[in-house]
């Protein structure tokens, strides 16, 4: 198990020792982020903005655009709602190639509430040209992020948790490739594609509703944008059936997403998610369960879908 | 450029574009016309900066954070060089590269800009660049005064402050008018030179319709002095058009027939009298 926050700085790190172009930018975030290390490690690659999320973004649009390999690291819910119009103009639109580290994100902040949730990420920034997004499921996927983004050419939004999870990958033995899914089991009666930490989940139910007899795919869908399109397209033809996962609002996100790619030749899809509404008050694991996007809540939607 | 020679230029830029928005029946031509003598300054005597130097990374950098006036951006541009008269002709027409806006599109534009308030943080990203790089390129960033009312622009204040970016100037077309009205009953900006030194920053006033004055304010910059730079630059909007001068509706109004011509007319009045 490892957090993920953790792997990307420490990742981070190991690289701008090596890269003096590569900068980190934060907004009283160093400890949240684990981004301590690297400023004391060094200082002259880190910008502490102070709680002035707006400013970090257009901070980290010029240092982009003067040639630094520039991450903007801090609590997700921050970036993509209260620097939005940075985001939007200064890094998508301005093709400044900044890559902003969310963490905490989701519902990872659990009973702190909606005010630190950020469950309309991918809605908003999918429709931003110029902006890629990517949730890795664990440790080994997010190390292999970090390598992939320090000169990716354009800007992207990750998103990673707050605790330490699972691992999805057991060890570095698998590939990850910008805007390719990752097939983690094979089926033939229903695919499960998850994106971030209920990939985790969907793996277990995965494995626990092929014991039942239901043969099943799961799809790591770590890309939303750019996103695998004949993956989907693929499951779609080749199992008929299709459940999402999702720690993200239903509007907007990876369900409506998988909706628009199959539209036009349909199969049944069915969405899990957070609805439209305030997320229940709990810790992440009571929040994932109350939801139905935890691994028990993923079979008996599963077996409910496949019923019909 | 002498200042003779570049309030020449400017009276020629002020001109040309009154024809660019006259054609285009496009544009924000009060704040245009307010702004254009320093922007004239920059590129023609004040910035290192050519369209041979677009790429350099020791050229000087120029972020309009008042992007609606891109209209004066994209005249200055075409006078040095930078774009075609060609390119500026397609203003407003459909598929342009150019937009009402700064885009990257256009060669010698840094930042797309137009949403106010974040050419400053911009600037302050580039100006700690040049720190951490150690290069002794300058950073320039124009704002408008009805701009000030975004909060943004401050949080960018305090970080100029506090990583000393003396490489850094950022201006402010102190032209009193913003699209409602006087700036003072809008949202009131007291002094503003007060507010900026409070912030920390190293502040000058000057007049922005007198191109001696931008000359001599621009040479005073100390810029080892450890403190971002303020400038104050009062201007008039509408400047050089006398009936747009000073009214808030010029804004974004735009001439019909008879006043363009009469607005042509006085601009190549003004051109006359420097040339003689």
């Amino acid at each position: 198990m490892f957090a993920c926050r953790k792997v990307f700085t420490e990742t981070l790190l190991q690289l701008a020792q090596q890269d003096k172009d590569i900068v980190a930018v934060t907004t009283d975030a160093r400890g949240s982020v684990t981004l301590g290390d690297f400023a004391k490690a060094l200082p002259q690659q880190f910008v502490e903005c102070g709680i002035a999320e707006q400013d970090a973004v257009g901070i980290s649009a010029g240092l982009a655009h003067s040639g630094k390999k520039t991450f903007v690291c801090g609590p997700a819910c921050f970036y993509v709602a209260r620097s939005l119009e940075q985001v939007k103009v200064d890094l998508a639109y301005s093709r400044n190639p900044v890559k902003i580290l969310g963490v905490s994100g989701g519902v990872a902040y659990g009973a702190l509430g909606t005010t630190h949730h950020s469950l309309h990420d991918m809605a908003v920034l999918r429709c931003f040209p110029g902006m890629s997004i990517c949730l890795p499921c664990d440790g080994r996927q997010t190390e292999k992020l970090v390598k992939v983004l320090v000169d990716y050419p354009q800007a992207c939004y990750v998103r990673v948790g707050r605790a330490a999870v699972p691992d999805v990958y057991e060890d570095d033995n698998f590939t990850f490739e910008v805007g390719k899914a990752n097939m983690l089991m094979d089926g033939k009666d229903l695919t499960i594609i998850a994106v971030g930490e209920t990939v985790y989940h969907a793996k277990q139910a995965g494995i626990e509703l092929t014991k039942q007899g239901i043969s099943t795919r799961v799809l790591d869908m770590a890309w939303i944008k750019p996103c695998d399109r004949e993956a989907v397209l693929k499951a779609a033809r080749e199992t008929g059936r299709i459940i999402t996962v999702e720690e993200h609002s239903k509007c907007g996100g990876l369900g409506e997403m998988v909706c628009g790619i199959v539209a036009e030749n349909p199969v049944p899809v069915r969405i899990l998610g957070i609805p439209d509404e305030d997320a229940i008050h709990g810790t992440n694991k009571e929040i994932f369960h109350h939801y139905g996007i935890d691994a028990e809540g993923i079979v008996k939607s599963a077996k409910d879908f496949c019923r019909k | 450029m002498n200042v003779k020679e570049l309030t020449l230029q400017s009276a020629k830029n002020r001109k040309r574009l009154m024809e660019v928005v006259y054609n285009a029946k496009a544009g924000h031509i009060g704040g245009d016309l307010s702004c254009l003598n320093v922007m004239t300054a920059l590129y023609s005597a004040i910035m290192n900066i050519s369209p041979e130097q677009v790429k350099d990374p020791d050229r000087d950098r120029f972020i309009l954070s008042k992007g609606h006036c891109v209209e004066a951006l994209y005249t200055v541009l075409e006078s040095r060089g930078f774009m075609a008269p060609s390119l500026t002709n397609t203003l407003g027409q459909f598929g342009s590269v150019l937009s009402g806006h700064p885009t990257i599109e256009v060669p010698g534009i840094e930042v797309n800009s137009g949403a106010l308030g974040h050419g400053l943080s911009i600037g302050v990203g580039v100006a700690i660049a040049a720190k951490m790089d150690k290069r002794n390129y300058k950073t320039y960033v124009m704002m408008g005064d009805g701009e000030q009312g975004e909060g943004s622009i401050y949080e960018a204040a305090m970080a100029g402050h506090q990583y000393k970016l003396d490489n850094l100037v950022a201006i402010i077309d102190r032209n009193h008018l913003q699209i409602s009205g006087n700036t003072e009953d809008v949202m009131a900006l007291d002094s503003i030179d007060a507010r900026w030194s409070a912030f920390g920053w190293d502040v000058k006033e000057m007049n922005g319709d007198d191109m001696q004055s931008i000359m001599d304010t621009f040479a005073s910059i100390d810029f080892n002095n450890g403190k971002p730079h303020l400038l104050v630059s009062n201007t008039t909007k509408g400047k050089g058009v006398s009936y747009m001068e000073n009214v808030a509706s010029w804004h974004h109004g735009m001439p019909n027939e008879e006043q363009y011509q009469q607005a042509m007319k006085e601009l190549d009045e003004a051109i006359s009298q420097l040339e003689n």
